[in-house]
Parts: structure tokens; C-alpha cells; sequence
């Protein structure tokens, strides 16, 4: 029923917290019935293809029963088309509860002419919470701060399954999950009718020095842990695919590289953009990613690559089960055959000693690299995190020393703390924001500077508090990408506050020019 | 449109107007007096007793008792050099005012002028819906309609407050450990609330932030029933036990260290405005409440079709959308910009 619906929507928007989410969502699984919960299940994670309904046609809707300057006023406050809707519309409430899949045929199938007026009959049956449901329904896009995969992470929380094994299958089901459903609640595991499936993705854990004294360096290869999109590709009997390590479908959005994919088998690898030997930074990927359709241009200028790592499945033969040593020589004999430009091997590392490693990790030849993978030469392919087989031995992280700007409130366990913070960087004489952090700092540090906030606050936005430009802090940080709506131009990725810097003046905080220099891309 | 400000052009141009938007608020000048002036004049004459109605440093002061008291329990027994309690109609010069309750917080008075231009009605805040903290808004006949406007946009149809109070109390029963912390103004939303929670048969005890003690007292010895209220207080320096309670603080506490004792809050709003989603996202309420102490879009129509003025004035609020609706129902208004009103008071 769409006011199950509405309420979910309504908990989910205003619920922080990630176990919440999950609870809040496994919850509607339980009480809901087929179909409506698969349909549910699709409004999340993307996957209900409906026509779209534009905005143009919801404003034409609305201009038939509300005066066009009334509206413009209102929509000016509230901010969001659907939700404006949802609360002007006169009437309302009228028409008794209605299941989520009837609106979805509805809109599904109804001719373009006639949609207008099925919409402005739905909205007079339903109350204000339920139209905004059906909107947002209609319109696509919840923006109730649930990703696919969360959703996905509930369904597998609801019936105690894995995570993983409901991503293997994902691809090959359809609204409404039927067969997904029944399998949480006990039933058979669906069998994916998809061509060219996806398969559970092999993940490494976090290592050190210290870690690694206890295991021989004889036992394991080392390569390069380049900083792209780890990715899986298929080809099987034509049907090509490239996915995303979670399982969602990205080849639309690379027709290039999927090209390239004159094999028959599936491939593990990173996704890059690559200009003949010379790997661009994670950001040059950025602006290939979400595209529906890729312009001759960008694929001209941001061309498509694949490093591959592994070898899952050649010619109709598993290789899951083999070691790592016999994958990879398979790999290296099927990468040089098939002699595509965009397809080349992950090179390895010389592996004696975890010193000489380290050495590497520390000063890696390319920028484009994030530190060192670790793999034992006897691990078979394994879904998932799976501990002992594969580790990630990261690149110290990149640092500055940063001025506290702004600080806003947290949620939940941290409501009554300033947790959030805005730093800034000098540039031509003033501070300019570069990021926000809202981790790294222990329990005591948060006390701090939360302390500090309080006493030092110049001015409130609303939740938001600025600072004296006083406190600096060493701010850690993954990487750097460019960033057009960022007035500094870049955009940190994972930044935290790492220690806080009471020993260093405000003055002798970064420059904004020391932080573009880590980009790496000269410009 | 042109024909609504020809007529009010008009109607200035024969008959100087009973009142007149001045720096320090609403003058009238047959009876000398400011009605809610945000400066201190000579004569005002309050309608409530919120910090941007009701000000300190008058030479005297014409309201309700309960106004009077409030002002006096804010600001001490020195607010005013003179205070009236407005009991049935006084004369001011040409000018003869009387009090008629608003249903908006405990005291608070819609003014009603009779005057040489005719009937004049000032709403203040008011509010139709029921509240049991205080007399309900009456009507009162009037020629011109001096109203607030703080939530004329169509989109506002303020919900009943009864199904607001039943999410509240169903968050508490979904998470018996967690405190719930609801936010509301000091005078009138916090009685109100307290109020609605007894209706719904909540009658646990109620713990309060520090800055509602002294107005939560007046309200029980004006015979508001508000039931068992408790301090929220802890021993200095421990986290406070407040497990499946109901805290009630201004929200201005949310941003003190006081809230940091409670160690995992639910953080609810009792506001008309959470109607809006992004206003409630922006201020990191969990659970908003939307529960308003002002008439709401369809109220609003409804009062100036039912008392159907000559002229409609708007004082202060989101003018610009209740002008349109004048326009598009052949009613004649004007919009008097006053500033120093809030969207509610702190």
C-alpha cells in the first residue's frame, strides 16, 4: 500500500543512523507483501524503469488547480518540485488506500496523453505524505539517503543472507523480486536468468608492518593497488558486461572499453582512464561515471582502460577453485593474446622482503597508485572479505595542516557535540574552505574541540557555527580529485582530523598551492 | 490587482487611516498609543507576551493580565513605569480598544479598535485550532483585518496536532532507551505540547530544561492542568538516566552542552515549520513535530472570508502570497512590511 510506503519514506528521511535505516527497512520487508515490497525494493535501489514524468509535466498538473504564482511562491520556500506538490494540492485524501503496484502499472502503462490527468486523480485519493510518496515514486530519485546497496543490505538482513550472494544473483532479477523474497523467507535461491552474470568480487583486508613480520614474503606476490574502480569484466556467448564491484550494471556508460571485451570469459581488474601508458587520476574517471550516453568527445579525451588482476572464468572453464599462481599465469598468456590497446596487466612487484616492499609502497612510480596489494600464491578466488588470502597495504596518507572554519552538530550519540567540521587553507591572504571531517579524533580530541567551538564561535547560521580562525588541525586524507563545485577546485577523499595541531599557529597552517601540488596531474 | 490598491488608495485618500506602520511598530495616532512596538514608546498596548511582541521599557503598558504577569515574570516587576489590565473596552483618545482572546499562548489578545474609520481588528498571533493552554480565538467583527501572516503559503495545512503527539509517543515506545528530547518555545509551545501529551493519556512525569520552570509554574497557578513536571537535572559531571523519558528544552538548549547529557538522544521539534522537510534536515531533528501556534493557510482564508473586512492589512509574515489570494478573491490589501517580528519567537 502506498501509505506503508509513505510512512518508510518519512522514517528512512529522518533517520541518521545506518542500523536504523536497516531495521527501519527490513521492518517494511517483514509487514509487506508481495508485490508491493519488490516494488518498494525497486524505487530504492533504481531499478523501477517507469517512464520518466518530468518535471515539466507535474508543473503542468499542478497549474490546473493551483494559481501559477501561489505556486512559484511556495515551491520558492519549500525547495523540492514533489514535495511542493505534495503539500499545495487542494484536495485530498478522498479514495481509499492503494497498492504500490496498481501505481505502477498505472504509470507504467498509461498512454502519454492520458498521464496528466491519472496523476491528478491519484493525488485528490491520497493525503499529503502519500502524494509525496507517489511522486518520488514517479519521478525517480527518493533522495531518502538510501544507496542500492543499503537497500540490498537489508533485504539480506531480513532474511539472514549474504550480502554478496544477493548481489551474485541481483543482476539477473526483475521487479518485483518475487524470487528474492521467497528465497529471504526460506525458499530456493533464485537461479539469475542474466546472460553474462555477475560474480561475487574477492576483497582484501588492511595489513601493516606489524602484521606482515608474522607471514613469509615467499609465500605471497605483490602488485600495485591502482586508484581507479575495481571492476568485473564479462563476455559470455556475446553478451557483454562491465560491473561494479557491488554488482550494479556500468556498461552504459563505457561503450569504449566494452569494445574491447573480444573474449570469452570474465576478467577482474581496475577500471582507469588511460592515454597510452600514462594512467589519468581517479577524477578524469569521475567525469566518465553515471553517463547515460558518452560523447564521441569524452571518449576521445577520457578513453576507457582495464588493468586486469585475475582471471575467474576463461573459455567455459572455472578457474575460481586454482591458485593464484596458476590464475595469474593464465592471465598473463590470455592478456598478450587477445592484443587489445585497452586491456593490459597489473605488473608485479618484487616480493623478497616486506622491507623492500615497504620501500615501494612508500615512493610508488605513479600517482595513480594507492599502495600495495598482498595476495598468497595458493588463494583460490573467494567471495568476499575473506581474511588471510588477500591484504591492502595503503600509501601513508596525505596530509595538511588545516584551519578550523565552521562547525556543525552531529547526530544521535554526538547531537549534543559540534562534530562536523569545515577547514580552510590560506589563498592570497585569506582562508578558503577545502573540505569537511567528521571523523579521525578520539573521544577526548571531540571534547575539545568542541570546547573550542563554544568559546570561539563568531557568528551562527543556523546549526551552523563559525570560528575564530585560531585551531588547526592535521587533516588525512585518500586522495585528491578536481572538483568544479568546490570554490578551492579540489575535493579531498576520506579526509579526517588526524591530530590536532595546538602547537602551530593559524598562520603557519597549509597554503592552498601546497595542496594542489599533490594532485599530481601538473595542472 | 490594480483595482485592489486603487481602492485602498482610496480609502487613505478621503479618511486618514486609523494606524500607521511606523520604525517603532503599529502607531495609532486618534489614541496615541503603538500596538507590539519593538522600541520603547509611550503607550503600548500588547497582544502577547513573546519577547518580539512584548518589550521591556515602555512608559506604560495596556494587556491582558496573564500578558502583564508574563512580561513581568521575563523582565522583571519594572518591565513598564504604568500597566493597565485590560478589562472590557478602555478609551484612548477618539479611540475605544478591547481585548478578545487568540487561542495563540496563554494571555494572548486579538485588539479591537473602534474608531472613526471603523472597526479595526489586530490579530497578533492567533491561531483557530484548539489549545488547551489557553481561551480559544474568538471572532470579532471588524472593517479592516490587521493580520499576521507568518504561514501564508498554500502549502501550509498545518495536520492535527493529536497525530503528531501519537508519533511521539510511538517513537517512545520503539526505543524505551533513548531520551526523547522535544523542542519548543519556552511560552506557549511548551505547555501546549505538555498539554496535548495529557490529552493522549501520557501522564508519566514530563522533565524540563532549566528555562521552562518559571512559565510551566505560572500556567499551573493560572489552573493549566500540565500534570507532574520534574527538573531535568544530574549530578554535576554524570550522564543523566533518562531512558524512555520526555525532555522538554527550548531549542536554542540543542546547541548548549546542557543536551550533551543525555547519551543518545531523539531529537524532536515541535514547530509549524517541520512541515517542511529541509527545514527539519537543516536543524538535525529526528522526529519533527509539526505542531503551530498560528492559523495555517486554509484558517487564514477562512478567517478573512468569514469576518469579511472592508480592508485587509497584513503586519508580518510571508505577505506576498496572502496579497495574491487578496487579489484573485477581489479583496482589497495592503501589505505593512513591520519588521522586528519573527518567524517565532526564541
Amino acid at each position: 500500500m502506498i501509505s506503508a510506503f509513505a510512512d518508510l519514506l518519512e522514517r528512512l528521511a529522518f533517520t541518521p543512523r545506518r542500523s536504523l535505516k536497516l531495521a527501519h527497512l527490513a521492518g517494511y520487508f517483514a509487514s509487506t507483501p508481495d508485490p508491493d515490497r519488490g516494488y518498494a525494493l525497486a524505487a530504492l535501489t533504481g531499478d523501477l524503469a517507469l517512464r520518466a514524468v518530468t518535471p515539466s509535466l507535474l508543473r503542468g498538473v499542478v497549474a490546473e488547480r493551483v494559481d501559477a504564482e501561489l505556486f512559484a511562491l511556495s515551491y520558492d520556500f519549500v525547495g523540492d518540485l514533489a514535495e511542493t506538490i505534495a503539500l499545495i494540492w487542494p484536495e485530498g485524501g478522498t479514495a481509499r488506500d492503494v497498492a504500490l503496484s496498481d501505481l505502477v502499472a498505472e504509470l507504467a502503462q498509461s498512454p502519454k496523453a492520458e498521464l496528466p490527468a491519472r496523476i491528478a486523480a491519484r493525488l485528490d485519493g491520497l493525503g499529503p505524505s502519500g502524494r509525496y510518496a507517489y511522486l518520488k515514486l514517479a519521478t525517480g530519485g527518493l533522495r531518502v539517503g538510501v544507496s542500492a546497496r543499503l537497500a540490498r543490505q537489508a533485504v539480506a538482513d531480513y532474511g539472514g543472507l549474504d550480502l554478496g550472494a544477493i548481489e551474485e544473483v541481483w543482476h539477473g532479477l526483475e521487479p518485483p523480486y518475487a524470487g528474492l523474497f521467497a528465497w529471504a523467507e526460506g525458499g530456493a535461491k533464485p537461479v539469475s536468468a542474466a546472460r553474462a552474470p555477475f560474480r561475487p568480487v574477492m576483497l582484501s583486508t588492511p595489513t601493516d608492518a606489524g602484521a606482515l613480520a608474522a607471514l613469509s614474503p615467499t609465500d605471497f606476490v605483490a602488485e600495485w593497488k591502482w586508484d581507479g574502480i575495481r571492476v568485473q569484466a564479462v563476455c559470455e556467448g556475446g553478451t557483454r558486461r562491465l560491473y561494479s564491484r557491488t554488482g550494479d550494471d556500468i556498461s552504459r556508460a563505457f561503450p569504449d572499453l566494452l569494445a574491447a571485451l573480444e573474449f570469452d570469459g570474465v576478467l577482474d581488474g581496475e577500471l582507469l582512464v588511460r592515454r597510452g601508458a600514462e594512467v589519468a587520476p581517479f577524477g578524469d574517471l569521475q567525469t566518465r561515471l553515471g553517463r547515460k550516453q558518452v560523447g564521441a568527445k569524452l571518449l576521445a579525451s577520457h578513453p576507457a582502460a582495464l588493468r586486469a588482476y585475475d582471471l575467474l572464468i576463461w573459455q567455459g572453464q572455472d578457474w575460481r577453485g586454482a591458485p593464484f599462481a596458476a590464475r595469474r599465469a593464465e592471465l598473463e598468456r590470455v592478456v598478450a593474446a587477445m592484443g587489445q590497446e585497452r586491456i593490459d596487466l597489473s605488473p608485479l612487484l618484487p616480493c623478497q622482503d616486506w622491507a623492500a616492499l615497504d620501500a615501494l609502497r612508500a615512493a610508488p612510480p605513479d600517482p595513480v597508485i594507492e599502495g600495495v596489494m598482498i595476495k598468497h600464491r595458493a588463494s583460490p578466488y573467494l567471495a568476499g572479505r575473506v581474511k588471510g588470502h588477500w591484504f591492502k597495504w595503503k600509501r601513508a596518507p596525505m596530509v595538511v595542516d588545516a584551519v578550523l572554519l565552521y562547525a556543525q552538530r552531529g547526530h544521535g550519540k554526538r547531537s549534543g557535540y559540534y562534530s562536523d567540521f569545515t577547514f580552510g587553507l590560506w589563498h592570497e591572504g585569506a582562508l578558503v574552505p577545502v573540505g569537511k571531517a567528521y571523523f579521525g579524533f578520539t573521544d577526548a580530541e571531540l571534547k575539545a574541540l568542541d570546547r573550542f567551538v563554544r568559546d570561539n564561535t563568531v557568528e551562527r547560521f543556523g546549526p551552523v557555527r563559525a570560528v575564530r580562525p585560531e585551531k588547526v588541525v592535521e587533516v588525512a586524507f585518500e586522495g585528491l580529485n578536481r572538483s568544479a563545485r568546490h570554490k578551492s577546485g579540489v575535493a579531498m577523499r576520506f579526509p579526517r582530523i588526524s591530530r590536532i595541531r595546538d602547537d602551530k599557529p593559524a598562520a603557519e597552517a597549509d597554503h592552498l598551492a601546497a595542496l594542489l601540488a599533490l594532485l599530481g596531474d601538473g595542472g | 490587482m490594480a483595482r485592489a490598491v486603487g481602492v485602498l488608495f482610496l480609502s487613505i485618500m478621503t479618511q486618514a487611516p486609523p494606524l500607521i506602520p511606523r520604525p517603532e511598530g503599529l502607531y495609532c495616532p486618534d489614541g496615541d498609543f503603538y500596538i507590539d512596538p519593538v522600541r520603547p514608546v509611550a503607550r503600548a498596548l500588547i497582544t502577547h507576551a513573546h519577547a518580539d511582541h512584548a518589550r521591556a521599557g515602555h512608559g506604560a503598558v495596556l494587556a491582558t493580565r496573564q500578558t502583564l504577569d508574563l512580561m513581568a515574570l521575563r523582565y522583571g516587576a519594572d518591565f513598564t513605569q504604568a500597566r493597565q489590565v485590560a478589562e472590557g473596552p478602555v478609551q484612548m483618545g477618539g479611540v475605544r480598544a478591547s481585548f478578545h482572546p487568540a487561542g495563540h499562548v496563554l494571555g494572548s489578545a486579538q485588539i479591537s479598535l473602534q474608531t472613526s474609520a471603523g472597526r479595526v481588528l489586530v490579530t497578533g498571533d492567533y491561531t483557530r485550532s484548539p489549545n488547551a493552554a489557553c481561551a480559544p480565538w474568538e471572532p470579532v467583527a471588524c472593517d479592516i483585518l490587521v493580520t499576521e501572516a507568518t504561514f501564508a503559503l498554500p502549502v501550509f495545512h498545518h495536520p492535527a496536532p493529536e497525530g503528531e503527539i501519537a508519533k511521539l509517543l510511538a517513537s517512545v515506545a520503539a526505543f524505551p532507551e533513548r531520551a526523547h528530547l522535544v523542542g519548543a518555545y519556552a511560552l506557549g509551545k511548551a505547555q501546549r505540547v505538555i498539554m496535548l501529551l495529557r490529552a493522549a493519556g501520557y501522564d508519566a512525569p514530563i522533565y524540563l530544561h532549566g528555562a521552562l520552570q518559571k512559565l510551566c509554574d505560572y500556567h499551573l497557578a493560572q489552573g493549566v492542568a500540565l500534570g507532574d513536571l520534574r527538573p531535568a537535572t544530574v549530578e554535576r559531571g554524570r550522564k543523566g538516566d533518562f531512558a524512555g523519558a520526555i525532555v522538554l528544552a527550548p531549542p536554542s538548549a540543542f546547541a548548549a552542552t546542557w543536551a550533551q547529557r543525555f547519551p543518545d538522544p531523539v531529537i524532536c521539534f515541535a514547530s509549524g515549520w517541520m512541515m517542511v522537510r529541509a527545514r527539519a534536515r537543516q536543524r538535525g531533528v529526528e522526529l519533527p513535530l509539526v505542531i503551530s501556534d498560528h492559523v495555517d493557510w486554509p484558517q487564514l482564508t477562512r478567517t478573512i472570508t468569514e469576518l469579511n473586512p472592508r480592508e485587509t492589512w497584513i503586519t508580518h509574515g510571508r505577505e506576498d502570497a496572502l496579497l495574491r489570494w487578496c487579489a484573485l478573491n477581489q479583496r482589497a490589501a495592503r501589505p505593512l512590511r513591520l519588521v522586528g517580528y519573527g518567524d517565532e519567537p526564541e
